[in-house]
């Protein structure tokens, strides 16, 4: 059966992989990577993967790499952290939120090993975060929605009402609204990251319901299957999607680890590394937006490399004033651009999005 | 009222129904015979790769359902062995039939990631397709939607009107009498389970042939264990299955507009709702009932003909 | 020609025997497919199933892992045995997690020896209290408790996301759905100085031995057991069909409460979104692999945490995925379960008699 191919194929690979570090005498940087799904999730996971393996071809056999995969968030995540301190990792990147306070008590008991946590706000001597400005991303997503819907009706599907995702929701609308006044945005919480028929029917649903553009911010590629289907248009989430979406995808967001990877692991060989904290952006090469896809006229595009190029050069911030919140009650003023405090905690939409937070 | 977005809605409903009606048959007809099989949710996913990877083959629809109730009836062999040759225990081999098919399909299942399937046309009934509301709603599905209400059916006459259905019901509430009857409790059961199995295996496929439409590992999200609990709602008769996975659909997909359309209640409040009104309306129906919901008398029993 | 023949007498040792076997199909299975992936088998499988619990830190990750399987499948084996089914522990642990796990934050940063005692108490409520909704519906509506169990898991982990995401999250935590950190009054005593085995491993040792104890000599487990049997049975015997259904479940959901809270206040010290990688449902396998005998639940919850253990292992240094370690976890409990046919029954090899 299929699964055969598979398994002839690993054993290969593992088989090469042992041949290679047992050439190699002298003692390579280990390195753990904790993954909150499967490696072949083709969106959060496998982008964090893509990071390890851009580690392993740029230090090539100075390096050996580690992961598990589907590490659930809720008390395994320290055994597995442990663990691998324990088998002799020296840097460990922990992928996910939830394993924020896991990977400050392991690191804790493990002073001599580096860890990295994605997405959170604890640090340690030994216990650096990073995560990526991906509202960034989202605000060239929302101009381009904004000059290419017709129905004026952008349909959002999220997940759960944490900052990140409210971040994005507030940062696209902003953009979309100051290219199209008339625009509106129609939110669905799935309450879930992961259902692909869940996604699916809340695709169509928001179809149905007049949206001719979709975005979301759940992990998995079925909205875009699903746009592709209705003829209608979508934003790929963390990873490029144009396999599902080949004339829907407009462009993605795509999660670029590979660069903080490399540069991390380079300071923890040479001895330069410290316990940090980056919230990297388009300046870092941590969010990257894919291809635009063919239905992008060449207007919007021109329009939508200069706001990414503004970003980079830091001349834009996708949140500047004057902001008030959903109530009317004032955010920014005129001009003023948002603290990362605020960011970092953000639970309000901002003034024109209809709904209320859950 | 928006009739167009109503029958979107009703169309929608359909779509997210049909792989809880397929599995649920598949979990009615095993019950039906005794034979209780908390695998359902590993043999979908199985079915949905296969199903997947033949579509992606290039392969037509008929063929894509075809390996996805063969791989289905595979695995359920499995436990039919283990349940009916060496009288495993089934509530456990059930579950451990799950977490191996889950990670059978992941394994062979990472390659098709990033893939896609051709898209299943819809077969438009000549003119009831053509009524204004109804015929979108209704009457122009993909042909899988109308192989799962036939479906019901067949088992519905097989279970009441055919000879063999009676075999199988008689095996189902009292296996030691139907056995003393002379009737193979085991190969009715071994029949059960295979075409269980393919059922389920069918309704996995339409998961990654239609509704979303591609494969991912764990993509049947729990919808196994959903189609399990259908079939006691539906007091074990097929057409209340149907039913039962309608109502369960019509919830979910209601929920998802009525977010749209601006109702403002935590979202996991609204997505409680399906599981929350299936127990009200099993409440009402039982109360009603008395004991003729009463489940198969075997069920779940272990059958050991040499006593 | 094969024969499967029932045996006179079953002696205590044919279990043995027969789990021994299925141990050594399953090495022999995964050493098959090691050797298919090049690697060298004995060395792999001493790194996957020994190196575990080759340290006093392993050991004690093994008792963490196996305290909630242990604790609920206990409870579970009771309830089936009385032919109630339960199959929502998920959900009863979750809410145990949940009430338990509110009661911790509203007595937050208070210390006193009374602390614990009633963190534990509003967890196990919890977990009774959802117990209790699908035994009153069974009870008063004839409604059927597999259903209204199941159904109920999922409301409850959405449940506990409402709360997490909103009224318990950490006030200084950004918004980032998760509560404060327990503080020490509210956290289980460890058991060693190494890994996370916590006093609660010693209360599911206890819950084995009382339950062992309820099904040989206590009267209403004998009631549980004959209606569980024969309903017409206990009828005859003037037994309550009504109290074994509200027993079951409130045991049940009890115990499942309590093993949620345990592992909140051992495990996590936290209010989580995800609180239970499944164990409401790993105990189901448990109490059957035990044969519904609370003290065989022992050792088949340990195997199966072992299991669990394992997989981390294979993955981290081998460098399988996470997928082959699912399906040796299904191939494993295939041989348990094929070959406990040994225990009552001897193959014999010859022409039939």
């Amino acid at each position: 059966m299929f699964g055969f191919r598979y398994l002839t194929a690993l054993g290969c690979f593992v088989a090469s992989l042992t041949l290679a570090t047992s050439v190699n005498a002298a003692d390579p940087t280990k390195v753990g990577f904790v993954y909150v799904g499967p490696v072949a999730d083709a969106g959060w996971t496998y982008e964090h993967d893509r990071g390890r393996l851009a580690v392993e071809k740029e230090h090539g056999d100075k390096v050996e790499t580690v992961f598990v995969e589907s590490v659930s968030e809720g008390p395994d995540a320290e055994r597995v952290i442990s663990q691998m301190a324990a088998e002799g990792a020296d840097l460990i990147f922990t992928t996910s939120f939830g394993y924020m306070n896991p990977t400050i008590k392991v690191a804790k008991q493990f002073p001599n090993v580096k860890f990295e946590h994605a997405t959170g706000y604890k640090r340690a001597d030994n216990v650096a975060t990073y995560s990526s400005r991906f509202y960034e991303g989202r605000h060239v997503l929302g101009l381009i929605a904004g000059k290419m819907t017709k129905s004026n009706t952008i349909g959002y599907i999220a997940s759960f009402p944490i900052p990140e995702v409210v971040r994005g929701i507030n940062a696209a609308y902003l953009a979309a609204k100051s290219v199209n006044p008339a625009v509106q945005f129609k939110v669905i919480w799935v309450s879930t990251w992961f259902d692909p028929g869940k996604e699916a029917d809340a695709a169509k649903a928001l179809i149905d319901q007049g949206a001719d553009i979709l975005m979301q911010h759940t992990d998995s590629a079925a909205p875009m299957k699903i746009a592709e289907e209705r003829g209608i248009y979508a934003f790929g989430q963390a990873s490029d999607q144009a396999a599902y979406g080949p004339n829907a995808q407009l462009t993605a967001i795509i999660d670029d680890w590979a660069p903080y990877y490399v540069r991390r692991v380079d300071e923890a060989m040479n001895g330069s590394w410290s316990s940090t904290d980056t919230w990297g952006g388009f300046d870092t090469g941590m969010v990257a937006l894919a291809p635009y896809g063919k239905a992008v006229p060449d207007d919007v595009k021109a329009m939508a490399e200069e706001a990414r190029k503004a970003i980079t050069e830091g001349r834009l911030h996708a949140f500047t004033g004057p902001i008030n919140k959903q109530d009317g009650s004032p955010w920014l003023k005129a001009g003023e651009t948002a603290d990362d405090g605020t960011l970092l905690g953000m639970d309000f939409y901002v003034e024109g999005i209809e709904g209320s937070l859950p | 009222m928006d009739y167009g977005l109503l029958s979107s809605i009703i169309h929608s409903i359909l779509v997210a129904s049909t792989p809880l009606v397929f599995a649920g048959l598949g979990a009615l007809i095993q019950e039906r015979a005794g034979v209780l099989n908390l695998g359902i949710e590993g043999l979908m996913i199985v079915g949905a790769l296969a199903g997947f990877a033949t579509a992606v083959a290039g392969f037509p629809l008929l063929v894509s359902i075809l390996m996805a109730s063969l791989a289905g009836a595979m695995l359920a062999s499995i436990f039919a062995l283990l349940v009916l040759r060496l009288y495993a225990n089934p509530v456990a081999t059930g579950l451990a039939l799950t977490l191996f098919g889950l990670g059978l399909a992941a394994l062979a299942g990472s390659q098709y990631v990033g893939q896609a399937a051709p898209q299943v046309a819809a077969w438009e009934i000549p003119f009831l397709s053509q009524i204004p509301v109804v015929g979108r709603a209704l009457f122009s599905h993909d042909p899988l939607v109308y192989l799962s209400i036939f479906t019901a059916f067949v088992i519905w006459w097989f279970l009441t009107k055919s000879r063999t259905g009676l075999i199988l019901r008689a095996v189902g509430e009292n296996h030691t009498s139907a056995h003393a009857l002379g009737f193979s409790v085991r190969g009715v059961r071994f029949l059960a389970i295979i075409c269980g199995g393919a059922l389920a295996g069918i309704g996995g496929s339409y998961l990654t042939l239609v509704q979303t439409p591609l494969f991912v590992e764990g993509m049947t999200a729990g919808r196994g264990w959903i189609a399990l609990a259908l079939v006691v709602f539906a007091s074990w008769r097929p057409f209340r299955v149907i039913a039962g996975a309608y109502l369960f659909g019509s919830v979910s997909i209601i929920q998802l507009h009525g977010q749209a359309l601006g109702v403002s209640v935590a979202s996991q409040w609204l997505s409680m709702l399906p599981y929350v009104v299936t127990i009200g309306a099993l409440v009402v129906i039982a109360s009603r009932a008395g004991t003729s919901q009463a489940a198969p008398g075997s069920l779940g029993k272990i059958f050991k003909e040499s006593r | 020609m094969i024969m499967i023949e029932a045996r006179a007498v079953t002696r205590w040792y044919h279990e043995w025997i027969a789990v021994f076997i299925a141990l050594l199909l399953t090495a022999a299975t995964v050493s098959v497919l090691l050797a298919s992936l090049g690697l060298d088998p004995i060395s792999s499988l001493q790194r996957i199933f020994i190196r575990p619990l080759n340290s006093v830190y392993g050991v004690s990750e093994l008792l963490a892992k196996a305290t909630p399987l242990i604790t609920i499948g206990v409870a579970l084996a009771l309830g089936f045995r009385a032919g109630v089914w339960n199959i929502g522990a998920e959900g009863q642990l979750v809410m145990g997690g949940l009430c338990g796990g509110a009661v911790a934050l509203a007595f937050w940063n208070i210390d006193g020896f009374w602390v614990m005692p009633l963190i534990l108490l509003g967890g196990t409520l919890g977990g009774l209290a959802w117990g209790a909704i699908p035994a009153f519906l069974k009870v008063r509506f004839n409604a059927n408790e597999i259903l209204v169990s199941l159904m109920l898991t999922y409301v409850a982990i959405l449940l506990l996301s409402v709360m997490v995401h909103g009224p318990l999250r950490d006030p200084t935590g950004f918004n980032f759905p998760e509560s404060r950190l327990f503080h020490d009054a509210a956290t289980l005593p460890k058991l060693f100085s190494a890994g996370r085995g916590h006093l609660g491993f010693v209360f599911a040792l206890i819950f084995a031995v009382l339950g062992t104890w309820v099904v040989k000599r206590w009267h209403l487990g004998f009631e549980m057991r004959v209606t569980g049997l024969s309903t017409s049975a206990a009828k005859f015997a003037g037994y309550n069909r009504d109290r074994t259904v509200w027993m079951a479940l409130l045991i049940g959901g009890g115990m499942s409460g309590f093993a949620g809270v345990v592992e909140v206040t051992g495990n996590i010290g936290q209010l989580v979104p995800n609180i239970s990688p499944s164990y409401g449902f790993t105990a189901i396998i448990v109490a059957f692999l035990a044969r519904l005998h609370p003290l065989a639940v022992i050792p088949a919850g340990l195997l199966v945490a072992l299991s669990y253990l394992a997989g981390e292992a294979a993955q981290l240094s081998l460098g399988i995925p996470a997928a082959s370690t699912q399906v040796f976890q299904g191939l494993l409990l295939f041989f348990l379960l094929g070959t406990s046919l040994l225990v009552n029954y001897r193959i014999r090899f010859g022409r039939v008699a």
